[in-house]
């Protein structure tokens, strides 16, 4: 067996390709937008001469490989360009609304994780019983629904009905982590009724796949107590597919949640780029469409390295 | 206040539900056992010995219950116990001893913590005590390193390694009663004395009482004081084990002790053409080692030639050369005198379906969502072109052929089948193909004995009236000795010993064909000792 290093290099060299084509599908993509950038920003009272200057200063007469050379390049440098709209550094737009972004999906998972661990072990331990039932129905109904309308639910009330905490999540850097935290509860709750469903099944399921093993009966035979079989003996071996579906919630926290951001007004990455598109903003939707992959393709990866770490057998191999 | 009878089971019935409803499948049981003892519980699969031995310990598994009797471990009623009441005795005061070592550790934790788990989790002792106790225990059962092989994770071990550490493991909270569930079954000959001979240390020389469950009476004739035979869940006959291997009662007993019979023996060897020949193989997995070196050997056509050695001699890794599955890295391989493609990929379909193979898990080579038609009716079609009524008609004589009747299988889903059935299905879609060679790659191991038997009479009858040959892969040398017309003997990737089955099985032999062939369990109750003993002297000499 190869060692295990060498399993994880392949694999992050195998993300790397990926973010590289997903550059080029996203980079191509904006090239594909029909009519002229100039233009279509410009508006159409605009100059032969103000258009020429301005296709000059996005280089836009250069040919397209050679543009894709040079945003790379200065991508991976730090420097994003300029907005078209406003003519702000790109870094500087997105950084502040990026921080946020990754707030609001940490402080979900924070609460999303843990939850939906627990109750899907919990439902493994108490399978085909009441409980069990309960917890499979509430989750489902709460993913069945639309983020917005579990959002509208929320605020009706908490905001509205008991006025506990705000319907606009506008933070600042101003505020005290608490204010902060506050601020956006709501967003991260409706965010976590979104996730939990999934993660708690398949935590459930995965478990429950490994309580047919053998060493489970052999634990169960060695009078071991049953909370302990599944704390110890399930939990373990059933961590990489966990591992797996918590990656890609994760992924979808940070990229996927544009639609609560714009319910709860908050400045996220989301509701940036949407901003953007719209307003043919490319130099922004470019850098945040590749932070998002690369925030997507990391998230994975860092899933499969920490599923090959949590098997003995990969793990081991080095040594022997 | 201990009654002399350490376990006593009382008219035990107990039930399974299948087939929408609830089926006695231990029926009627009565044991005692003492202090000391070994009782053997010997039967073929679905006999319930296994149920019966879980019972003792009050646990049933999912889909089966205690229907009515009793079960008293040392005095203590566990019918109708508690759950919490079982689960205290469990590992504390009886033990158990599963069949698949390999299956029954968890991967995910060390040896050692597995072994102290129980003893820690029943506040007997602390960590530190255990594992000084595991050590101790690994030295007597002549595990290598003791200090430090229970530093190491499951998959580090060898299956009899594995196996002796699952019966250190056993004796963690010294419990009174240890169960032995086929704990040699999955073993090879060689490493299953060394299995053997570790039970025999903790009963004997450590006073343990033990149940001894498996389908093999010449292994539980090593171990066993008395021996109960069960079938379909009943007694069929009990008694003390010399007296019941000398005179069985029953016919059953007899039929379980007479199961090993000779084939003829075929000596016009030089006058039938050579269906395959192969010739100065080498083949390697990772491009650097060869796993098989040098591998010569010829099949004439209706012969049988048996390939023998432990796991990882490469007797399978040889099978997949031979199908092209592994492409042979030197040497040439020849089909019916033309040279065949080293790989799978460029043999031309009539060269496929000359070539068939059988395998070791029926369950796992058959699709569980297709009925026996479809199972079968596959290769006519993709090899003949064969659809319809035609093949319908195909499909009854070759269940025919293996002895399953046509109208009661031809639309039963596989699952629906026991394993012996299974296996005589894989053999119909091997034969739907009308080769000339197929490969055996132990299909009998995992068979019960009798089951086994007739897959082997049901070839050994194939070969008579189609004149097919066989390569016959096994680890057991009473099924070679049954079937084969030549042996060839393997050892890591290499053929040690070839020839005519009368010159490998008689003296004098390669010194590993010696091992192998007295590692074979004989139905003497002596056997082993006197093989440790010889063993023994010969170490110290």
């Amino acid at each position: 067996m190869k060692p295990v290093i060498w399993l994880i290099l392949r694999r992050a060299g195998f993300g790397f390709l990926t973010i590289i084509v997903i550059s080029l599908i996203i980079f191509i993509g904006v090239e594909l937008l029909p009519g002229d950038v100039a233009e279509t920003v410009l508006g159409q009272n605009a100059t032969q001469e103000t258009v020429e200057a301005f296709r000059k200063a996005l280089k836009l007469e250069l040919p397209p490989h050679v543009r894709y050379r040079v945003w790379l390049t200065d991508f991976v440098q730090g420097d994003f360009g300029r907005s078209l709209a406003n003519g702000r550094e790109v870094s500087g737009l997105i950084g502040w609304r990026f921080a946020n972004t990754l707030f609001l999906a940490l402080t979900t998972a924070a609460i999303a994780i843990p939850l939906s661990v627990m109750l899907g072990m919990m439902a493994a331990f108490y399978r085909n019983t009441l409980f069990d039932k309960v917890i499979s129905i509430t989750t489902l109904s709460f993913i069945s629904f639309p983020e917005f309308f579990i959002a509208y639910i929320l605020i009706t009330l908490f905001s509205v009905q008991f006025n506990i905490f705000p319907s606009m999540a506008n933070i600042n850097e101003s505020m005290t982590l608490v204010a902060k935290l506050h601020a956006i509860l709501l967003p991260a709750l409706t965010l976590t009724c979104v996730v939990t469903a999934h993660m708690m099944r398949q935590t459930r399921a995965a478990i429950i796949n490994v309580l047919a093993s053998a060493y489970i009966e052999m634990a169960e035979l060695k009078g071991i107590r049953r909370l302990r079989i599944i704390m110890r003996h399930a939990f373990p071996n059933s961590l990489s597919p966990v591992i797996n579906v918590v990656a890609l919630n994760l992924a979808y926290l940070i990229v996927g949640v544009v639609i609560v951001e714009v319910v709860f007004v908050y400045p996220g990455l989301g509701q940036l780029l949407v901003d953007s598109v719209s307003k043919r903003d490319i130099p922004v939707v470019q850098a945040s469409g590749l932070i998002f992959a690369g925030a997507y393709i990391s998230l994975n990866m860092m899933a499969d390295i920490l599923s090959m770490l949590a098997n003995p057998r990969l793990r081991q191999s080095q040594t022997s | 206040m201990k009654s002399e009878n350490l376990l006593q089971i009382r008219n035990l019935f107990i039930e399974g539900f299948y087939e929408n409803q609830w089926n006695t499948i231990v029926d009627d049981i009565s044991l005692d056992l003492k202090r000391g003892e070994v009782l053997g519980l010997i039967g073929e699969s679905g006999a319930g010995k296994s149920t019966i031995g879980l019972a003792a310990m009050g646990y049933t598994r999912q889909g089966c219950r205690l229907a009515s009797g009793s079960i008293k471990l040392d005095g203590m009623e566990l019918f109708g116990a508690s759950e919490e009441q079982l689960r205290s005795i469990r590992g504390d005061k009886i033990a158990y001893v599963a069949q698949s070592a390999a299956a029954s550790f968890n991967p995910s934790h060390r040896i050692i913590h597995q072994y102290a788990e129980g003893p820690v989790q029943h506040g007997i002792m602390d960590y530190e005590q255990a594992r000084k106790n595991a050590v101790k225990i690994y030295d007597r059962l002549f595990l290598p390193d003791p200090e430090k092989i229970g530093l190491r994770y499951p998959h580090e071990l060898s299956g009899g390694q594995l196996q002796r550490a699952m019966v250190a493991m056993s004796m963690s909270c010294e419990p009174d009663i240890i169960v032995f569930d086929e704990p040699t079954t999955a073993l090879d000959v060689t490493t299953q004395i060394e299995v053997l001979a570790s039970v025999k240390e903790i009963t004997e020389k450590m006073n343990k009482a033990a149940l001894y469950i498996t389908h093999d009476l010449a292994v539980v004739a090593q171990v066993a004081h008395r021996i109960m035979v069960l079938r379909n869940g009943g007694l069929v006959e009990e008694g003390e084990t010399r007296r019941l291997i000398k005179k069985p009662k029953e016919k059953y007993t007899r039929d379980l002790l007479s199961v090993r019979t000779l084939s003829e023996d075929k000596n016009d060897e030089d006058k039938t053409d050579v269906i395959l020949k192969v010739k100065d193989v080498y083949a390697t997995y990772n491009g650097v080692d060869n796993v098989l070196e040098d591998i010569n050997l010829t099949v004439r056509r209706g012969r049988t030639v048996a390939l023998v050695g432990e796991s990882g001699s490469g007797k399978s890794t040889l099978a997949r050369v031979i199908t092209g599955m592994l492409p042979a890295t030197r040497g040439e391989i020849s089909f019916l005198g033309q040279p065949l493609s080293p790989d799978l990929k460029h043999r031309d379909k009539n060269n496929l379906r000359r070539l068939q193979m059988i395998y070791q898990m029926p369950d796992t080579a058959l699709n569980p969502k297709q009925t026996v038609r479809t199972v079968i009716g596959r290769p006519l079609d993709f090899y003949f072109g064969i659809r319809g009524k035609e093949a319908e008609k195909r499909i009854r004589d070759l269940l025919t052929r293996i002895e399953l009747e046509p109208a009661k299988y031809i639309d039963r889903l596989t699952p629906e089948l026991s394993g012996g059935e299974k296996q005589r299905i894989c053999i119909a879609r091997a034969l739907a193909a009308e080769p000339d060679f197929i490969i055996c790659d132990e299909v009998t191991s995992a068979l019960d004995q009798l089951v086994a038997e007739g897959i082997l009479s049901l070839l050994q009858d194939l070969q008579r009236e189609m004149n097919i040959s066989y390569l016959f892969i096994t680890h057991d040398l009473a099924t070679v000795k049954a079937i084969a017309d030549k042996i060839v003997i393997m050892l890591e990737g290499r053929i040690i010993e070839q020839g005519e089955k009368k010159e490998v099985l008689t003296p004098p032999h390669h010194e590993y064909t010696d091992k192998l062939l007295a590692s074979v369990p004989v139905m003497d109750p002596d056997w082993l000792d006197n093989l440790l003993d010889k063993r023994a002297s010969t170490f110290l000499s």
